[in-house]
C-alpha cells in the first residue's frame, strides 16, 4: 500500500514537473508588441500548464490502463463488477468547478486589465439620435472616453484593403503609423462585408462591421513593423487582405505625420 | 390517440426487394434504414474528404496556385457544409439511432416508421443538388457559416441552393429527433425502466432535444437570408438597414448546439463499446445521465462564445465566458468516468477499443482547447485563425469520427454477421491516429502565431509547418483505404461473427446476426442490467 502511495506522488509530482517546465520555457507566441501582450501571455502560461497537466495525465491513464488492464491469453471472465464509487464522483466534480471557477475569474481579471470590460458609452447623447451603435472592442482607456489628445484613426475597411485615415492631418494612409508607448483609438467601419483586424504581435483583434462602426484602443510598446491581417471571411483574396502597422519613435512618426498632412482648409 | 403500429403491414416482407436492393428502396424497417444512412453518409464523407485534400494541397505553398480563389472558397465552404450536415450529423444521429434505438428499447421499429423513412430520403438528394450547384454556377463561397452581408453579396444561386440544402437536411434531422424522442419515451417494452436504459438512448434523447429546440432557429434564420437574397429586403443586409450581428446570434444559436448533436451520440456509442470490450460495468451511470441533461442545457445557453469579437457588450462576454467554461465540468465526469470503466478490467486491445482510446485522448485535448477558447481575452487573438481549426477538428475529427470507426468495429459483425479483420483494423487506427495529430496539431502554433482561417494564400514563413499538416491530411486520406478493403474482404468472405462474438449484454446482441425483420423471432428479452459484466447473470445467458 505504501509503496502504490509512493509512485502516485511520484508520478502526480512528475507530471506536474513536466507540464511546468514546457509550460515556462516552450513559447508557442509570437513577439509582445502591446501593453496587451503580456497580460495576454501570462494568462496563456497559466492556461497552457493546466491543460498540460491534465492532457499528459489523462494519457497516461488511459495507456497505463490498456498495458496494466489487458486481458492476458489465459484469461476468461470479467473484470471486477465495480459500478460506481459516489465519493470519488464528487471528488472529481467539484475539484474540476473549481478550477473552471478560478480559470474563469482569473481571466476576467485579465481582460479587466486590458480595459476589455469597460463600457463605452462616450457619445452617448449624439448617438441615440440615430440608429448607429459603437460597440466596445479592447479599450485601454482609464475612463470612459477617448481621451482628446490620443491619436484618434479612423479605420475603414473594403474588399479588399485597409484605409487609415488620420483627422487631424486630413490625410489618408494605406499603411497604419503610430508613436511607440502612445495610446491609439481607432474608430472602424466597413464599406461593404465584416472584415477584422488583427494584429498578432498586439494581441488584439476586433470585427469590422458594416453598418455599427467598433472601437479598437491600444497602445504599441515596441518599435517595428507589423502585419494587419483580416481574419474574417471576406471573398476571394480575403487571404491577401493584410497591411502593416508602423510603430516607430515619437521623431519618426512626426516626420512621417508632417509629410503626409494636408494644410487646413478654412472656410 | 394512441398511436398504432402493425408491424406486419409496415414490414410486409414479401412486398420488399430482396438482398442489396432492399438499401435502394423507401424501406421501413428501422435497421435498413439505419444502413442507408451510414451508407450514404460514408460516401459524402469521401466527397467532403476529397475536398478537405485538394485544401490541404493548396496550402501546401503559400501562394493561391492550385485552384482560383474563389474556387478556394467553394471547396472550403463545400468541404464543411457537407462534414456537418451530411455526414457527422446523420451518421452519429441517424445511422447509429436507428439501428440501435429499437433494439435498446425493446420496440421492433421506431415510432413512426414512414416519418423516419422520410427522414432518410430527404438527404441523398439535396446533398447531391448541394454538390451539383459547384457546376452550375459555382457552389456558395461565403463559409459554412454563411454570414451576411458576405452571402448577400457573393453569387446568388450557389448560395441560394446551399440554403436550400440545409433546410432540407435540418428537416431531416427534426423528424429524426422527433422519432427517436417517440421511440424513447412511448415505445418502451413495458418494465424496462428509464434508469436500465444503455447509455446511447440517453444520448440521443438530450441530442433529440437539442435538434428540435434549435433546428427550427436554423431554419428560420436562413429562410430570413433567403429573403434578402432573392426578394431584397433587409433582415440581415446593412445597406437596407438590416443587423449583422443578429444573423450570427441566430445562426450560433443553432450552431452551437449542433456541435453537441456531433458529439453527445459519440458519447452515446463509447458508453455502449466500452464497457463490452473491458468486461466491466459501465462506472457511474446515474452521473453519467446527469452529465448528459447538463450538457444540454449548457449547450443551449453559450453560442455567444463564437461572437466576442463581433462587438457583444462586455457583460454578454463575462457571461458566455462562465456558461462555456463550466460545460468542462459535466464533459469532464464522462471522460473520468469512462477511465475508471477501464480501470480493472480485462481489455481487449482490438480496433474497437484502440478508436475508442484514441477519442479519448484526442478529445481530451480538444476539450482543454477548448475551455482556453471560452475565456474572452484568450479567444479574442485566436479566433477565426488556424487554432480555431485545429481546436474543432480535434472535436469533430479526433472525437467524433473515431467513435464512427470504433462503432463500426464494434457492430459489424452484428449487422452483417461477418467479423471484421483485426490486422486491417489497427492498421487502419495506426496510420489514422498519426495522420490526424500530423494534420492538425501544429494548426495550434499557425494559428497563435498568424495564419487566419478560409484563406487561400498565407505568409511564406508558414510554409513548413503547412507541408508538415497537409502530410498528415495525405496520411488520413490513405487511411481510408486499409478500412475500405477491410469492410470488402470481409463482407465477401469474413469470419463467421455468430450472435453474440463480444459476448456483450445489451439487448441487439440476444437477437441472431444480421437480425431478423422485427427484431426478435419471440418476444423481446427484457435486459435488466444492460452493464452487468462481472455480475452473476453474465454467465447464465
Ligand atoms: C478528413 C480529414 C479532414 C481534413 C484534412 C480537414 C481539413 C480542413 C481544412 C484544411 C479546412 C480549412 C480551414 C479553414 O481555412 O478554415 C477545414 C475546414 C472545415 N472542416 Fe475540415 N477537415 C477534415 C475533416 C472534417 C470533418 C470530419 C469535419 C466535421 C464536422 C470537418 C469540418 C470542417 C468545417 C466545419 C470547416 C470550416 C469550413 C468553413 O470555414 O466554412 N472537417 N477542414
Ligand atoms: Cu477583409
Ligand atoms: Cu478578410
Amino acid at each position: 500500500m505504501l509503496n502504490k502511495n509512493i509512485y502516485l506522488i511520484l508520478i502526480i509530482s512528475l507530471v506536474f514537473g513536466i507540464s511546468f517546465w514546457i509550460g515556462f520555457n516552450v513559447n508557442l507566441l509570437p513577439a509582445e508588441a502591446s501593453i496587451n501582450a503580456p497580460i495576454y501571455d501570462e494568462l496563456f502560461k497559466i492556461l497552457f500548464i493546466i491543460g498540460l497537466i491534465i492532457f499528459i495525465g489523462m494519457t497516461i491513464a488511459v495507456i497505463y490502463s490498456l498495458f496494466k488492464f489487458r486481458k492476458r491469453n489465459d484469461q476468461i471472465g470479467d473484470g471486477i463488477a465495480l459500478e460506481g464509487n459516489l465519493s470519488l464522483e464528487i471528488v472529481w466534480t467539484i475539484i474540476p468547478s473549481i478550477i473552471v471557477l478560478l480559470i474563469g475569474l482569473y481571466s476576467y481579471n485579465i481582460y479587466d486589465r486590458m480595459g476589455g470590460m469597460k463600457e463605452l458609452n462616450h457619445n452617448h447623447e449624439m448617438m441615440s439620435s440615430n440608429t448607429e451603435k459603437i460597440w466596445a472592442g479592447i479599450s485601454q482607456t482609464s475612463d470612459n472616453e477617448i481621451a482628446i489628445n490620443n491619436l484618434s484613426i479612423e479605420v475603414s475597411a473594403m474588399q479588399f484593403a485597409f484605409l487609415f485615415n488620420y483627422p487631424k492631418g486630413n490625410f489618408i494612409s494605406g499603411e497604419l503609423h503610430v508613436p511607440v508607448d502612445q495610446k491609439v483609438s481607432m474608430k472602424m467601419e466597413s464599406k461593404d462585408v465584416i472584415h477584422a483586424f488583427w494584429v498578432p504581435e498586439f494581441r488584439i483583434k476586433q470585427d469590422i462591421i458594416p453598418g455599427q462602426p467598433t472601437i479598437l484602443n491600444f497602445t504599441p510598446t515596441k518599435v517595428g513593423k507589423y502585419p494587419i491581417i483580416c481574419a474574417e471571411l471576406c471573398g476571394p483574396y480575403h487571404g491577401g487582405m493584410r497591411a502593416s502597422i508602423i510603430v516607430e519613435e515619437e521623431s519618426d512618426y512626426k516626420e512621417w505625420f508632417n509629410k503626409n498632412k494636408k494644410p487646413e482648409v478654412n472656410l | 390517440m394512441t398511436i398504432s403500429i402493425d408491424p406486419q403491414k409496415t414490414n410486409n416482407e414479401s412486398l420488399q426487394p430482396k438482398g442489396w436492393l432492399r438499401y435502394f428502396s423507401f424501406s421501413l424497417d428501422h435497421k435498413v434504414i439505419g444502413i442507408q444512412y451510414l451508407v450514404c453518409g460514408f460516401l459524402f464523407y469521401l466527397i467532403g474528404g476529397t475536398l478537405a485534400s485538394a485544401i490541404r494541397i493548396e496550402l501546401a505553398s503559400p501562394m493561391s496556385d492550385f485552384m482560383p480563389r474563389d474556387v478556394y472558397n467553394q471547396v472550403l465552404t463545400l468541404h464543411g457544409t457537407i462534414m456537418i450536415f451530411l455526414w457527422i450529423v446523420p451518421v452519429v444521429n441517424g445511422a447509429f439511432g436507428n439501428y440501435l434505438i429499437p433494439f435498446y428499447v425493446g420496440a421492433r421499429d421506431m415510432a413512426f416508421p414512414r416519418l423516419n423513412a422520410v427522414a432518410f430520403w430527404l438527404i441523398p438528394p439535396s446533398g447531391l443538388m448541394l454538390v451539383a450547384s459547384y457546376f452550375v454556377d459555382g457552389a456558395a463561397q461565403a463559409g459554412w457559416t454563411a454570414y451576411p452581408p458576405l452571402s448577400i453579396t457573393t453569387p446568388q444561386s450557389g448560395q441560394i441552393i446551399w440554403i436550400l440544402s440545409v433546410l432540407l437536411l435540418g428537416g431531416s434531422s427534426i423528424f429524426g429527433g422527433i422519432n427517436f424522442i417517440a421511440t424513447i419515451i412511448k415505445l418502451r417494452r413495458p418494465g424496462l425502466k428509464l434508469m436500465k436504459l444503455p447509455m446511447y438512448c440517453w444520448a440521443m434523447l438530450g441530442t433529440s432535444l437539442l435538434v428540435v429546440l434549435s433546428t427550427p432557429v436554423l431554419a428560420g434564420t436562413l429562410i430570413l437570408l433567403s429573403f434578402d437574397i432573392i426578394a431584397n429586403t433587409g433582415f440581415f443586409n446593412p445597406v437596407l438597414g438590416g443587423n449583422v450581428v443578429v444573423y450570427q446570434h441566430l445562426f450560433w444559436f443553432y450552431s452551437h448546439p449542433a456541435v453537441y448533436i456531433m458529439v453527445l451520440p459519440a458519447f452515446g456509442l463509447v458508453s455502449e463499446i466500452l464497457p463490452v470490450h473491458a468486461r466491466k460495468p459501465l462506472f457511474g451511470y446515474t452521473t453519467m445521465v446527469f452529465s448528459i441533461m447538463g450538457i444540454v442545457v449548457l449547450g443551449l445557453v453559450v453560442w455567444a462564445h463564437h461572437m466576442f469579437t463581433s462587438g457583444t457588450p462586455p457583460w454578454m462576454r463575462l457571461f458566455f465566458t462562465i456558461a462555456t467554461a463550466f460545460i468542462a465540468v459535466p464533459t469532464g465526469i464522462k471522460f473520468f468516468n469512462w477511465v475508471a470503466t477501464l480501470w480493472g478490467g480485462k481489455i481487449s486491445i482490438n480496433s474497437a477499443m484502440l478508436f475508442s482510446c484514441g477519442f479519448i485522448i484526442n478529445f481530451v485535448f480538444g476539450g482543454i482547447t477548448g475551455v482556453a477558447l471560452a475565456q474572452v481575452p484568450f479567444d479574442i487573438h485566436v479566433h477565426d485563425t488556424y487554432f480555431v481549426v485545429a481546436h474543432f477538428h480535434y472535436i469533430v475529427y479526433g472525437g467524433t469520427v473515431f467513435i464512427i470507426f470504433s462503432s463500426i468495429y464494434h457492430w459489424f459483425p452484428k449487422v452483417t454477421g461477418k467479423m471484421l479483420k483485426e490486422k486491417l483494423g489497427i492498421l487502419h487506427f495506426i496510420i489514422t491516429f498519426i495522420g490526424f495529430n500530423l494534420c492538425f496539431a501544429p494548426q495550434h502554433w499557425l494559428g497563435l502565431n498568424g495564419m487566419p482561417r478560409r484563406v487561400a494564400e498565407y505568409d511564406p514563413q508558414f510554409q513548413f509547418v503547412n507541408q508538415i499538416s497537409s502530410l498528415g491530411a495525405l496520411l488520413m486520406a490513405m487511411s481510408t483505404i486499409p478500412f475500405l478493403i477491410n469492410v470488402y474482404l470481409s463482407v465477401r468472405n469474413g469470419k463467421d461473427a455468430g450472435d453474440n462474438p463480444w459476448n456483450a449484454l445489451t439487448p441487439e446482441w440476444l437477437t441472431s446476426s444480421p437480425p431478423p425483420v422485427e427484431n426478435w423471432e419471440g418476444e423481446a428479452p427484457l435486459v435488466e442490467e444492460p452493464y452487468g459484466y462481472g455480475k452473476e447473470i453474465t454467465e447464465g445467458k
